[in-house]
C-alpha cells in the first residue's frame, strides 16, 4: 500500500566513489526513467566516443559529461511499492561542497556512498561531518564498488569499523551499512549472490523501511511573519507555520516583543480552503483581535511556549563564502523570516572537519571549515535551540550578496546591553543625546514613561531639531553633558562646539543638563560651581545625587510631560524594556 | 488534518510567491497560458487572497496557436488581470521564423523577446512557471535564480540556496527568476487542476485522437495519439505513459544541449 508521504534522500560520497552510478541504477532499476533518457544518454555516448555509464543519466549538463564531474545538485524522483522519493545527487568534489549543502539541506535522510577498495577518504569525513550539522539523522553507508575487492566481507568489515568510528565521534549513528555494487546492479534492489554473508536489506528495501517524518504538528506553535496584507479591509497576517497548530480564537504572543492578541480567523480565497484550524507545513493568513504594528520577522507563538530571545547565540555553522568569516565583520543573518546584521564575536573552534582537529586560536573561518561560534546580533531575535526545533534554530549568514554561510544554534547566549549611540561627535569627544527623549504620562497604566528617540549623529554646523512632543529648547542655548564630561553650544539651532566640558564658558545663554533640564546657572561663577558639586558626589550617593539635582536643575523649564495611550508603536523602537514590562494589556488604537 | 502530496506542494508555492512579493521590487509572471503558468495563476490568487499584486507578461511569438490567444484575452479580461502582451517587432520585421532554424527563431523571438520585457519594465523579479521535470537544464536551477543584465545564467557558479532562504540580494539592473512550481511533476499538475476544478484551455483534451501534451508554438509543437478527453483520462494516460513530456517539442532535439545553451542565455 502506498503511503501518502514521500521521503527526500541526498546522497553524498567522495568524488568518483561510484555515487551517480548508483543512482543510474536505482533508477533503472525501479523503472524510473522516461522513454527518451536511456536512448538520449547512449546517443551522447556515441557522439562523444565515451563508454556508457549510468551516471551519465543525472548529467544533464554539457561541462559535466565532458569532464566527468557533477557540478551542481539535481533532483529525480523514483516510486518503490511503498512510497514515492525524490532522490537528491549532491556533488562529491571538494569545490563544490556548496552545491552538496543546498542537495543536502532539505532532505530526510542519506545515503554515504564510500569505494570499498579506496577507503574512507577526506569527502566522505567531511560529508558526514556536514550530515551531522543538517541534522541528518537517518544516514546509510553504501559500501561501494564491491566487485573491485573479489565482494569481500573482511574489507567490508574493515570500511564499516573506519567509517563507524569516524561517525561515533561526531554523535552519528547510520541505521545502517549496505555492501553493494553500483556497476553491476548487486544489493541495490535484489539481493546479491555474490555477497551471501551479508544479511542485511538491498537499498530498495532499507529505504523504504524508513519511518515517515516525526509529529511536528504536535511542537510548540511557531508561525513566522511572511508578510502583511491590506489588499482590502483585512489585516491579514501571512506565513507558513513552521511547527504546531493553531485555530480561531487562541491567545497568542508575538516575540520578540511579546505582545499578546487573539486569532480572529483564518483567511482563504478558494472556499474548499475554509477552515478553523492549520498546521505545520502550512503557508496561511490569519486576522488577530488587537491591531498593532506586526511586522515581517516575528515570530507567533502560543502564551507559554516561549521561543529564546537575545542579541547573542552559540552556532555550529560551515563556510562556504570565497572570502573567509573574520571577527568583527558586519555580516546578515536570516533566521526563519527575521533578517538582522550580525558579527562574529569569537571563534570558540575551527573543526577541520577531515581530522577532526580543532584549533582554538583562529580568528578566521576559512572555504569548508567548520566552527563553533558566538554570534552577536544588532538586534534580539527570536529562535530556539536546533534539536527543539529545526526551522526556528537554524539560520543563514549572508556576506554581501549571497548566503555565505549556514549553521544551526546550540545555545541561547545572555543578551549584551546595547551598545550606546553618541549624538553629538567631533573628533574624539563623543556626547549622548539624552536631551531628545520624550518624556510620556500613559494614561492606561498611569505612569510616567521615558522613551529614547534619537538614532541620528551630530556634527558642527548640522541643524538639530529644539522641538519634540514633550520638550521645546530655545534656538540658542548651551548643553552641559556631565555623564560624557562634554558641552555642546546651539546657535539658531545650528550645533557650533562640541568641546570638552573643562573647556566650557559660560556664553550668557540658556543652559540645559544632559536630560534637557534647565540648569539654574547665571553666571560663570555658578557653572564653575556646579561642576565642582558634581565631582564632589560619590557614585553611589544617591540621596546626594537627588539633592544636587533639585538644587541645579528645573525638570520642567523646556520639557513637559505628554498624556499618551498609544505606546505600543513607540516600544517597538527603543530599548527601555522597563517600559514595555509596565504594561500589563495592549492599549492601542 | 494531515497535509497530502498536492498540499504540501501548494503550501510551498505560495511561500516561494509571498517571499518574491515581499523581498523583490518590481514583479512580473511570465503566463503563458499554457497549464503549468495557469497553475502558478491560481496559486497567486490564494497567495495573495484573491489579489494579484503584480502584472502577467505573455511573449507573444506570433506563431502561438490562434486558439491560445483568443483564450488567453477572454481569461485576461474575465479575471481582470494586468495583462502585458510583448513582441520582438523587429525581428519579425527582419522575418525571423522557425525556416530560419528552430534554435534562432527561438532565441529571438522568445529569449530576445523576453530580454526585451524584463529591461522595458525594469523588473526586479521575474516569476516563471518551470518544472525540474520538464527537462534536463531546468532541474539544476534554484527556486529564487540570478540573472545578470544580458539575461546570462551562470550555472557553474550558482550560490547555495538552503533552508528556504533565497537570494533576494543582487545588484540594481540584474534580476531574480523566481520558480515556484520546480518541485512539480507533471502529474502533479494535472491532479491539482482536477482537485481545485481550474479552468483549463482545452487544447489538452483530446478531440478526433490527438491531443497537445505540451504547448508552444504551433510550427514547433506536435500533437500526441490519445483519447483522453477529460482530465481523469489525462491523469490515467501520464501515469502509464513513458514518453517524456517534450518529445513533441522539436527544438529540444534539434541539438542534444539545445535547451541548456538557450537557458544560458536567458531563455525561461
Amino acid at each position: 500500500m502506498q503511503e501518502k508521504d514521500g521521503l527526500k534522500i541526498v546522497i553524498v560520497g567522495h568524488v568518483d566513489h561510484g555515487k551517480s552510478t548508483v543512482i543510474g541504477r536505482l533508477l533503472y532499476d525501479t523503472e524510473s526513467l522516461p522513454e527518451g533518457a536511456v536512448e538520449k544518454v547512449k546517443r551522447i555516448a556515441k557522439e562523444t566516443g565515451k563508454p556508457f555509464e549510468y551516471a551519465y543519466l543525472l548529467d544533464a549538463f554539457e561541462e559535466e559529461q565532458k569532464q566527468g564531474i557533477t557540478i551542481d545538485t539535481t533532483q529525480i524522483q523514483f516510486f518503490t511499492k511503498k512510497r514515492e522519493y525524490v532522490l537528491i545527487d549532491a556533488p562529491g568534489h571538494k569545490e563544490f561542497l556548496k552545491n552538496m549543502i543546498s542537495g543536502a539541506a532539505n532532505a530526510n535522510a542519506a545515503l554515504l556512498v564510500i569505494d570499498a577498495q579506496q577507503g574512507v577518504q577526506e569527502q566522505s569525513k567531511r560529508h558526514g561531518y556536514m550530515l551531522s550539522l543538517l541534522g541528518i539523522k537517518k544516514v546509510y553507508v553504501i559500501v561501494n564498488k564491491m566487485d573491485l575487492v573479489d565482494y569481500s566481507e573482511t574489507v567490508f568489515e574493515n570500511v564499516v569499523k573506519e567509517m563507524g568510528d569516524f561517525l561515533a565521534g561526531l554523535g552519528v549513528h547510520p541505521q545502517a551499512y549496505i555492501p553493494v555494487s553500483g556497476f553491476y546492479g548487486e544489493n541495490i534492489s535484489k539481493h546479491s549472490d555474490s555477497m551471501p554473508w551479508y544479511k542485511g536489506e538491498p537499498i530498495l528495501d532499507a529505504i523504504d523501511l524508513i519511518p515517515g517524518e516525526d509529529n511536528i504538528d504536535r511542537k510548540p506553535l511557531r508561525l513566522p511573519i511572511q508578510d502583511v496584507y491590506k489588499f482590502d479591509d483585512r489585516r491579514i497576517i501571512a506565513g507558513r507555520i513552521e511547527a504546531g497548530t493553531l485555530a480561531v480564537g487562541d491567545e497568542i504572543a508575538i516575540y520578540p516583543g511579546g505582545r499578546r492578541t487573539r486569532i480572529e480567523s483564518i483567511e482563504h480565497w478558494s472556499e474548499r480552503d475554509a477552515k478553523t484550524s492549520a498546521s505545520a507545513g502550512e503557508s496561511t493568513g490569519i486576522t488577530v483581535r488587537d491591531e498593532f504594528f506586526n511586522q515581517r520577522g516575528e515570530i507567533i507563538t502560543h502564551i507559554g511556549d516561549t521561543p529564546s530571545i537575545s542579541n547573542r547565540l552559540r552556532a555550529s555553522l560551515f563556510w562556504l563564502g570565497k572570502n573567509p568569516l573574520v571577527l568583527h565583520k558586519k555580516y546578515r543573518l536570516k533566521l526563519a523570516t527575521q533578517e538582522v546584521e550580525c558579527e562574529v564575536e569569537t571563534i570558540l573552534r575551527v573543526i577541520d572537519a577531515a581530522s577532526l582537529d580543532s584549533s582554538e586560536q583562529a580568528a578566521k573561518i576559512a572555504l569548508n571549515d567548520v566552527a563553533e561560534v558566538i554570534l552577536r546580533c544588532k538586534d534580539e531575535i527570536a529562535f530556539d535551540l536546533f534539536d527543539q526545533n529545526q526551522a526556528t534554530g537554524r539560520f543563514v549568514i549572508v556576506d554581501g550578496y549571497d548566503v555565505a554561510g549556514g549553521g544551526i544554534v546550540v545555545a541561547a547566549e545572555a543578551a549584551a546591553a546595547q551598545a550606546v549611540q553618541p549624538t553629538f561627535v567631533e573628533g574624539t569627544i563623543e556626547a549622548r543625546g539624552d536631551i531628545f527623549d520624550e518624556f510620556y504620562y500613559d494614561v492606561e497604566s498611569y505612569e510616567v514613561t521615558k522613551v529614547a528617540q534619537h538614532k541620528d549623529v551630530y556634527k558642527l554646523g548640522d541643524t538639530i531639531p529644539t522641538e519634540g512632543e514633550s520638550f521645546a529648547y530655545p534656538d540658542d542655548f548651551d548643553i552641559i553633558i556631565l555623564r560624557d564630561q562634554a558641552a555642546v553650544s546651539v546657535r539658531d539651532r545650528k550645533v557650533t562646539a562640541i568641546k570638552p566640558l573643562a573647556d566650557y564658558h559660560y556664553a550668557d545663554k540658556p543652559l540645559i543638563n544632559g536630560r534637557g533640564f534647565g540648569i539654574k546657572a547665571q553666571s560663570e561663577a555658578d557653572v564653575k560651581a556646579l561642576l565642582a558639586e558634581n565631582a564632589a558626589l560619590a557614585a553611589d550617593d544617591i540621596a546626594g545625587k537627588a539633592k544636587f539635582s533639585n538644587k541645579w536643575f528645573f525638570f520642567n523649564q523646556y520639557r513637559r510631560l505628554t498624556f499618551y495611550f498609544v505606546l505600543c508603536d513607540l516600544i517597538k523602537t527603543n530599548k527601555h524594556k522597563t517600559a514595555a514590562e509596565s504594561i500589563p494589556r495592549q492599549f492601542c488604537v | 488534518m494531515a497535509m497530502d502530496h498536492l498540499d504540501k506542494l501548494e503550501a510551498e508555492s505560495i511561500f516561494i510567491l509571498r517571499e518574491a512579493y515581499k523581498k523583490l521590487g518590481k514583479l512580473g509572471m511570465l503566463w503563458s497560458i499554457g497549464k503549468d503558468s495557469t497553475v502558478l495563476l491560481w496559486l497567486a490568487k490564494k497567495a495573495f487572497y484573491g489579489h494579484c499584486p503584480f502584472p502577467f507578461i505573455h511573449v507573444d511569438t506570433k506563431h502561438k496557436i490562434p486558439a491560445m490567444i483568443e483564450y488567453r484575452d477572454r481569461v485576461a479580461k474575465e479575471l481582470d488581470l494586468d495583462l502585458i502582451v510583448h513582441t520582438n517587432e523587429a525581428a519579425i520585421a527582419a522575418g525571423m521564423g522557425p525556416d530560419k532554424g528552430r534554435l534562432a527563431c527561438c532565441k529571438a523571438l522568445k529569449t530576445e523577446g523576453l530580454q526585451q520585457v524584463v529591461h522595458k519594465y525594469a523588473f526586479d523579479g521575474l516569476i516563471v512557471g518551470v518544472r525540474r521535470d520538464e527537462e534536463g537544464s531546468r532541474s539544476k536551477e534554484r527556486v529564487f535564480s540570478e540573472r545578470t543584465k544580458d539575461d546570462a545564467w551562470d550555472y557553474v557558479n550558482q550560490p547555495p540556496e538552503l533552508w528556504n532562504q533565497f537570494k533576494t540580494d543582487f545588484p540594481k539592473g540584474n534580476h531574480i527568476r523566481v520558480h515556484p512550481l520546480l518541485a512539480w511533476n507533471e502529474i502533479d499538475i494535472w491532479q491539482y487542476i482536477r482537485r481545485e476544478e481550474i479552468p483549463i484551455i482545452d487544447l489538452y483534451f483530446a478531440k478526433n485522437g490527438k491531443r497537445y501534451r505540451s504547448l508552444g508554438c504551433a510550427p514547433c509543437t506536435g500533437q500526441i495519439d490519445s483519447q483522453a478527453d477529460t482530465l481523469d483520462k489525462i491523469i490515467e494516460e501520464l501515469k502509464h505513459t513513458k514518453t517524456g513530456e517534450r518529445a513533441g517539442r522539436k527544438q529540444d532535439q534539434e541539438d542534444s544541449y539545445a535547451m541548456q545553451k538557450l537557458r544560458k542565455e536567458g531563455y525561461m
